[in-house]
């Protein structure tokens, strides 16, 4: 406990109290009226959507099918793919970005001529639009344009002639890619901040018992930093698991690259099937909730586990 | 859920001797390992060249477009000329800054009162409370983006700015209280102490001590707040057809043309890079704050 929050918990007069839970009540009330409304009321509509059927002939027809549109879908190989392909990207993605990130912070974290700049040049691509990062690996992958088949191309080299965003595999790749480098640094930044609250007495200690850099780092430094690595692994695979701009503007969803939300959107908009859009709109949201459910409770017991080693 | 970081990093504040490696001393700089400079320089090209080459492609056109020079023989200025031509660049440029402000001044004024609360006040229930505010931000937009689709073409508001902003309010204003929070609690609560011993209630407490202090924080909360809305896409393409109403991320991803095999891949190159500038501006100027805010909204909390 912080010595700010024991200050809060000091005794005060009872009908004080009573006025400032009334005042906090009254503080938060308005941003919870409009979150339920923007947040809970369109949800809850979704869901009433999804258990219907609309004709697209004539507006506004609609009738009651249950669950039909729910058991379409999952009986459907397009949501499964759509899911499978969701769960690669995020797998992929986290993986490579908690590891490059981890290893960018470690190097922010020493002191050498250049680590202004280095800091400086790796938050560049966090600062960029998600869409002009597509962008941009469209452009180094582009088959007569780009850079990599360009240079894979003049080196001879397995690569050159593949038309990467066309062929499946290769375009899952890219996108990966494109999120990795977008957001590898915010993962740097998380991890930083739990190197800089290590103390330095920690280190000197591990000298002096005479532990090599590497056992340092994998027995002392990892496992303290063990709760910064899983809130980035938290955050970015929330965030993977919606997946949308990338194979939006790189793909548009095709060669195996149509994320959940994707495949909803699809539905929704291009085929104006509003029962189904909104059904794997839900499911889409189910499964990120469940996902979130999970790893907070794996994640709880971590920091627990981190609170009760330091007492 | 971090208390133990805020208590390890108050402990790192507290303890005997600060850290050396804080101090900006070119003495103190070591000498890296050369395979440890490898991966520095690895890691600057990993971030630059990309951005060199979205440049390059936009700096060409005609042939030298498809010949995947690693410099521009004959550098061109046309792609650029081709996006200022274009209304709808701007349309969108104006689309975006009306959303991207509305959006986080609203926020911020109903996020600073549920930040207070949250933060220094007495109440019940309120760690769940802040779970539930954060667990918003974790919804998939296309959640909300079906619902507001069907919604909005039904009370006239869909393909409208209006229409736009409330939804995005829904990812806003989460992002804003959490962000918050966590700048309220580094203010010393002794300041307010001393407030209520003069007599000040807890509201005039937070409006005459605390938000005067807490600038730094709804600064760093408006910049977080604005990169996110200015970025959002999937509730844009979802909710607006007409260039009078698309952001910028939807025009520039639309920008893609008619045919597959015909793309204008220089000029939307030459609109990526325009809009990136000033972003780019942004995050150079304010990069220790972004860099608190995110750390902030993310380790504490």
């Amino acid at each position: 406990m912080t010595s700010a929050q024991k200050l809060a918990e000091r005794p005060r007069t009872f009908g004080y109290d009573r006025a400032e839970r009334r005042l906090a009540v009254r503080m938060v009330a308005p941003s919870l009226i409009l979150m339920f409304l923007v947040a809970a009321v369109p949800i809850g509509y979704a869901v009433w959507l999804s258990l219907h059927q609309y004709s697209v002939r004539q507006a506004g027809l609609s009738r009651f099918v249950g669950l039909d549109n729910y058991l379409d879908a999952l009986s459907s190989g397009a949501w499964w793919s759509a899911f499978g392909q969701t769960f690669t990207f995020a797998a992929a993605s986290v993986s490579l970005e908690l590891v490059l990130g981890t290893a960018m912070a470690l190097l922010l974290n020493m002191t050498f001529r250049g680590r202004g700049l280095l800091r400086t040049l790796v938050l560049l691509p966090y600062a960029i639009l998600t869409v002009v990062s597509a962008i941009t690996w469209q452009t180094m992958f582009e088959p007569t344009l780009g850079l990599v088949t360009t240079v894979l191309r003049g080196l001879g080299l397995p690569g050159g002639d593949i038309v990467w965003l066309g062929e499946s595999g290769y375009a899952m790749a890219v996108i990966v890619l494109a999120d990795v480098w977008k957001t590898a640094p915010f993962v740097a930044l998380l991890v930083l901040a739990g190197l800089q609250v290590i103390p330095d007495e920690v280190y000197e200690a591990a000298e002096l018992d005479g532990s090599t850099k590497w056992t340092t780092f994998i027995n002392i430094t990892l496992p303290l930093l063990k709760p910064a690595i899983v809130l980035a692994a938290i955050f970015r695979t929330m965030d993977a698991l919606r997946v949308f701009d990338l194979p939006f503007v790189l793909t548009r969803g095709a060669n195996g690259t149509e994320s959940m939300s994707m495949l909803a959107y699809t539905e929704l908009r291009e085929n104006r099937l509003v029962g189904e859009g909104s059904a794997l709109s839900i499911l889409t949201f189910l499964t990120v909730m469940a996902v979130s459910v999970i790893y907070i409770r794996f994640a709880g017991g971590n920091i627990r586990a981190a609170a009760q080693e330091k007492q | 859920m971090s208390t133990v970081l805020e208590e390890r990093r108050a402990a790192a504040k507290a303890g005997p001797r600060p850290r050396p490696t804080r101090k900006p001393l070119r003495r103190g700089e070591s000498r890296l390992h050369p395979l440890t400079w490898m991966f520095v320089l690895a890691v600057m090209a990993f971030s630059l060249v990309p951005f060199y080459w979205l440049i390059n492609t936009s700096l060409k056109a005609g042939e030298s477009l498809g010949a995947g020079e690693l410099f521009p023989s004959q550098p061109t200025l046309d792609n650029y000329f081709v996006v200022f031509r274009n209304p709808d660049f701007f349309l969108a440029l104006r689309n975006s800054v009306i959303i991207a402000v509305v959006t986080t001044a609203v926020a911020l004024v109903f996020a600073s009162f549920a930040a207070y609360a949250l933060a220094r006040l007495k109440m019940k229930r309120k760690a769940l409370l802040l779970t539930l505010i954060l667990s918003v931000t974790t919804f998939p937009a296309i959640a909300i983006a079906a619902p507001m689709f069907s919604i909005w073409r039904e009370i006239g508001l869909y393909d409208t700015l209006i229409g736009l902003i409330i939804p995005k309010l829904t990812f806003a204003l989460p992002l804003a209280i959490y962000t918050l929070t966590s700048f309220f609690r580094e203010i010393p609560k002794e300041l307010e102490e001393s407030a209520y011993i003069d007599g000040a209630s807890p509201f005039l407490a937070f409006r005459k001590v605390i938000l005067p202090l807490a600038v730094p924080g709804l600064a760093t909360t408006a910049i977080l707040v604005f990169i996110s809305v200015w970025n959002e896409f999937l509730l844009a393409v979802t909710l607006t057809t007409s260039p009078e109403s698309r952001p910028v991320p939807v025009a520039i991803a639309f920008f893609n043309g008619t045919s597959e095999y015909d793309q204008p891949i220089g000029a939307i190159s030459a609109a990526s890079v325009l809009i990136t500038i000033p972003l780019v501006i942004l995050v150079l100027v304010c990069q220790k704050r972004i860099v608190a805010g995110m750390t902030a909204g993310a380790v504490k909390g």
